[in-house]
């Protein structure tokens, strides 16, 4: 089936994740091949989802960890479960 | 997202209960940025969800003889998390919590991409750059609330979709339009600001700079 740019947009983020069904996944494909708007769109977004997900984009404020299982020690000498 | 690992986690519960109270260490320690992501989610205030990290660590110390091994034991502690979270909202006499917890995904809307015929990807060592990374998070802290709590957990922490849906308390259908959602307002807002990441052409075939 042919489909149009919007119709690929809508499913941009599922196809990213691969959870589209086959056939739907193949009527994205073959629509990927002939337009570079959408391929650009698709590209993007998960160049986007990509950076996203690194560690160096979100980080935990410095001690944070330090400062929790200190809190921790304290709690756990005072109380019991 | 580390892999959870129930048998270390069943054990771990089991010493700590019998009195090996400082494995509890142990036993949070993965599960950390996932509760401060899901409380920064609610509060967006970095300090706030510091501070009800610490006291949800505390709350699932006290309760760990209530952890039944029905659901893996971070989808439990995201629960106590979110309760937390919650908790202080409601507190917030500023803060309205309906706001935060509206289900608006009935507003559709067609959404249009940024569309760039010369996108170029943007590598991960661009992030070496502190601009790139402070990019990315001020967009992430713009999106409207809901969305925001679903790319922090499911792109941020790279936790699945059912985990997602129980510690935001929706259904798994809406972690999935939400995160759709989402990436689609990022993809519009920062695809043209990447373009100064990518990196110039190398002019392979003779046209590039």
């Amino acid at each position: 089936m042919r489909i149009d740019c919007k119709h690929v947009w809508q499913h941009i983020s599922a196809y990213i994740d691969a959870e589209v069904e086959v056939e739907l996944r193949a009527d994205i494909d073959r629509h990927l091949e002939t337009c570079e708007i959408c391929s650009a769109v698709l590209d993007s977004t998960r160049n986007i989802v990509i950076l996203i997900a690194d560690d160096r984009v979100f980080e935990l404020p410095i001690g944070f960890s330090q400062r929790l299982h200190a809190r921790l020690d304290r709690e756990l000498e005072l109380t019991g479960p | 997202m580390p892999a959870s690992n129930p048998e270390f986690e069943t054990e771990c519960i089991r010493r700590i209960l019998a009195g090996e109270r400082y494995l509890f260490h142990d036993l949070i320690r993965p599960c950390e940025r996932a509760i401060y992501l899901v409380l920064l989610g609610l509060l967006r205030n970095e300090a706030e969800a510091e501070d009800a990290t610490q006291d949800t660590a505390i709350k699932v110390f006290l309760n760990l003889h209530n952890f039944r091994g029905e659901s893996q034991f971070r989808t439990w502690v995201l629960s106590i998390a979110r309760n937390e979270g919650l908790g202080r909202l409601r507190k917030q006499a500023s803060r309205r919590e309906d706001s935060l917890e509206a289900d608006t995904d009935e507003q559709t809307g067609d959404y249009t991409p940024a569309i760039l015929t010369s996108w170029r990807e943007v590598p991960s060592e661009a992030l070496e750059r502190k601009e790139l990374g402070a990019i990315l998070r001020t967009a992430i802290d713009e999106l409207p609330p809901i969305y925001r709590n679903v790319v922090l957990l499911r792109d941020i922490e790279e936790m699945g979709v059912r985990e997602t849906a129980v510690a935001l308390g929706i259904a798994e259908g809406a972690v999935k339009v939400r995160l759709h959602r989402a990436r689609a307002m990022l993809q519009k807002h920062l695809a043209p600001l990447l373009a100064g990441f990518a990196p110039r052409r190398k002019g392979l075939f003779g046209w590039g700079k």
